[in-house]
């Protein structure tokens, strides 16, 4: 497509006090893509969304979301982007009904246009429940639904997620997604934050943050491919290993990457000859087998920061 | 006989207004062991850890706690239990420390005991450099750790966590698990529910809940050994299936 990107972000430093939360990063999001936005807690997630929203004022750098920036004042933005933030998003002492109406005087929306893009909407998540429904009665998986509804309500070309899955199931959480799919597909573009790693994989491109910067940009199996060039293996142990092996194996410098994955451990090494001597050594405590790496894999070895 | 703590549960029933939260379920825990709690939602995880904290009253069966293989009064080993809630409620305009003062000054501990636990906690958490942050501030890794700072400060013998590091960063959530294994000895018992099966894994021992019953128990690998599965994954999806 050659129309403008959804989002573009070129050299965006957003600094509180002495702080400087985002440090010089630059990326852009196409139309209709769901974008993945990862790293660890406080890494400047939140921060470089709030910008992207028009709610905080960048420090430096340039921004524009569908098209307008900050130069065309930040009503112009907030016009084009919904926002589900992952603390506050709906009123639990207001029904469904009122939470909606109250949303769509703020975005002041023409009562017509109200009520089809509500019926719509609630058409969309499947909401069975009455409209009367207090928020507060609401199972999280619904309320989430709706607060994504809510979001919507002026129909924007692009939508905010920023933690949308915290803490409801995992039932949930793939009928939320089956959602984020169907949304996408229409030609809505998902920026979306999440810890969960199985939902980054749905994602259709990743970028990673730590401490401020972006430090990988890809698709989910690209970056597989660049942060284990070589093989991962899983190694199983085939008896109880006592922990100061594991530390030890943990600060081998011929293993690069070593980390325990439930009654397992995931394992990379420096490099091919390094793997065949050490194999040998290690069949005899565990089971070796090689395996492609997860996310998860990736996530930890670029948010640590050992990453080749 | 041990002489350790231990919790047994005997059939234990409880209702919440139309749903048999609990429907006849019999578990056992013993100190030195991280007993972790898995199983769909809906299938009594937080009710069972709200029962043991005498929050709620069983509706039959009953829960009771053991020191040396003998009886013992709730009164008496609650103080020495911790609870983490799935949504925790700390001050958002309170700072770390202020956070460990109030619950210092809440559980009466003294000042020399204080001290060197602070010292200890903020080390193993390595939230030392942001004592002065308020927690609304914080990010979610470092939330729950205070959370869990705050629960053990009075050097607890029983810790129930309810889906401890749920919707935290891969990392934090490693670090979360480094902290339980620091913590955990002979004397003190883990009892923690989790969505995430490697964690599972990390358990000395599994206990499967479903509709308010245990169906499957047991340390990991054996577990899976005797399930004929190949992860706690296929656990899980095989006993849902059985349910559905």
């Amino acid at each position: 497509m050659n129309e403008a990107p959804a989002v573009a972000v070129a050299n965006l430093t957003v600094k509180f006090g002495d702080f400087t939360a985002v440090d010089d990063i630059s990326f852009t999001v196409r139309r209709g893509e769901v974008f993945g936005f990862l790293g660890a807690n406080g890494a400047g997630k939140t921060t470089t969304i709030r910008v992207l929203c028009g709610l905080l004022v960048p420090t430096a750098g340039r921004v524009t979301v569908g098209g307008v920036g900050f130069d065309t004042g930040e009503m112009a933005i907030k016009r084009k982007v919904g926002y589900m933030s992952q603390r506050f998003t709906l009123y639990n002492d207001m029904t469904v009904a009122e939470n909606l109406a109250f949303i769509a005087s703020l975005r002041k929306l023409p009562r017509e246009t109200f009520l089809k893009r509500r019926d719509y909407l609630l058409g969309f998540i499947s909401f069975n429940r009455p409209l009367d429904s207090y928020v507060r009665d609401l199972p999280g998986g619904i309320k989430q639904q709706v607060s994504l509804a809510a979001s919507m309500l002026h129909d924007p070309e692009i939508v905010f997620l920023d933690e949308p899955t915290a803490g409801v199931t995992p039932a949930a959480r793939a009928r939320f997604w089956a959602l984020i799919r169907e949304l996408a597909g229409q030609g809505k573009t998902i920026f979306v934050t999440t810890h969960y790693m199985d939902e980054a994989e749905q994602c259709d491109r990743i970028a990673l943050m730590r401490t401020g910067r972006i430090v990988a940009l890809d698709t989910p199996v690209q970056l597989k491919r660049q942060v284990f060039p070589g093989p991962l293996y899983a190694l199983d142990p085939r008896g109880k290993i006592d922990f100061a092996r594991l530390q030890q194996l943990g600060h081998d410098p011929e293993i690069e990457y070593f980390e325990p994955y439930g009654l397992r451990f995931h394992a990379a090494f420096r490099d091919s000859p390094a793997a065949e001597r050490l194999r040998a050594g290690l069949e005899g405590e565990f089971h070796v087998q090689p395996i492609a790496p997860t996310l998860e894999d990736v996530f930890i070895r670029l948010v640590e920061g050992n990453g080749p | 006989m041990s002489d350790r703590i231990s919790i047994h549960v005997d059939d234990v029933r409880k209702r919440l207004g139309s749903n048999q939260a609990l429907a006849g379920v019999s578990l056992e825990f013993v100190a030195g062991k991280m007993h972790g709690i898995i199983g769909p939602e809906g299938a009594g995880k937080t009710t069972l850890m709200r029962t043991l904290l005498g929050l709620l009253k069983p509706d039959a069966g009953r829960v009771e706690y053991r020191e040396d293989g003998a009886p013992i009064e709730f009164d008496t080993i609650r103080p020495r239990i911790a609870y983490m809630p799935q949504q925790q409620s700390l001050y958002p305009d309170l700072s770390i420390d202020e956070h460990l003062e109030f619950f210092r000054a809440l559980y009466q501990i003294s000042p020399e005991e204080y001290r060197s636990r602070r010292e200890e906690l903020l080390e193993i958490t390595r939230l030392g450099p942001f004592v002065e942050r308020a927690a609304a501030q914080l990010s979610g890794g470092m939330y729950k750790k205070l959370g869990l700072m705050c629960a053990l400060l009075r050097s607890p013998e029983i810790m129930l966590l309810d889906e401890p590091t749920n919707g935290v960063d891969p990392i934090s959530r490693r670090e979360f698990w480094e902290l339980l294994y620091r913590l955990s000895d002979r004397r003190i018992l883990i009892l923690v529910a989790t969505a995430y099966m490697d964690e599972a894994e990390r358990c000395s021992e599994v206990h499967l809940l479903e509709s308010g019953r245990a169906v499957a128990e047991g340390e990991p690998r054996a577990l899976l050994a005797r399930e004929k599965v190949g992860s706690f994954d296929e656990l899980f999806l095989k006993h849902a299936g059985a349910a559905a």
